[in-house]
């Protein structure tokens, strides 16, 4: 195989899991990208942040609990998750409530990531 | 009327569209819904206002999946599928606020 150009890419979660299939599907295409051995990015805003949510038991909604499958990012060298300070103070949560390690930005840091990207892929 | 909200209420309108017109009586948090029933988030006072007017159910399942279980609102009965079913059988009509 060729050796293809690394992009950045930023994948922007903002739905919750489960009620509907977003989370899940975006969950797929990162790992996907990172197959490809490209710069992949985590966002988590607004209602994204509930993905993280520590302590997910799924077995009474009869659906696959793949909240684990963030702590596995990091075996595909997908190590760069970020989540917004203000999304995460609105819903009542501390990084002590994530499954994984994240880096808290404020929403214009976070903006400024954006911008750096080449390709920004919304959940 | 029992009144079924299943949208987050810090994504979406639904739960205010209920509150807002709904006359008093029961209403169901499930799905995306049960995160209005959580202490703490920046929805907490619709619904510690709303049980004034409303009793408020949410869907044990659901805040387990989200795990949210251990932090909803006081006032706010959590119940199971089969208390699910048996809302729906006292009511006399369901309202889903899609």
């Amino acid at each position: 195989m060729t050796e293809g150009v690394a992009k950045k890419f930023m994948f922007v979660n903002r739905t919750a899991p489960y009620g509907t299939a977003y989370a899940l599907e975006s969950l797929e295409v990162v790992l996907i990208t990172a197959a490809f051995d490209q710069d992949v990015s985590l966002v988590f805003v607004e209602d994204g942040v509930w993905q993280l949510k520590k302590g997910q038991q799924t077995k009474g909604i009869e659906t696959k609990n793949f909240s684990p499958t963030y702590r596995a990012l990091e075996g595909y060298d997908v190590e760069k998750l970020y989540v917004e300070r203000a999304s995460l103070e609105a819903r009542g949560l501390t990084e002590a409530d994530l499954i994984v390690d994240v880096t808290v930005l404020d929403a214009g840091d976070l903006g400024k990531l954006m911008a750096e990207q080449d390709v920004v892929l919304s959940f | 009327m029992l009144n079924i909200v299943n949208k987050s209420p810090l994504d979406r309108n639904a739960l205010d569209a209920c509150l807002r017109i709904a006359a008093p009586g029961a209403l169901l948090l499930i799905e995306d819904g049960v995160y209005a029933a959580v202490r703490g988030t920046a929805a907490e006072s619709r619904i510690t206002a709303a049980l004034a007017r409303f009793r408020v159910y949410a869907l044990l399942p659901d805040l387990e999946a989200r795990a949210v279980a251990d932090r909803v609102i006081d006032g706010v009965t959590t119940i199971d599928y089969g208390g699910f079913v048996d809302l729906v059988a006292e009511h006399n009509a369901c309202q889903s606020w899609l």
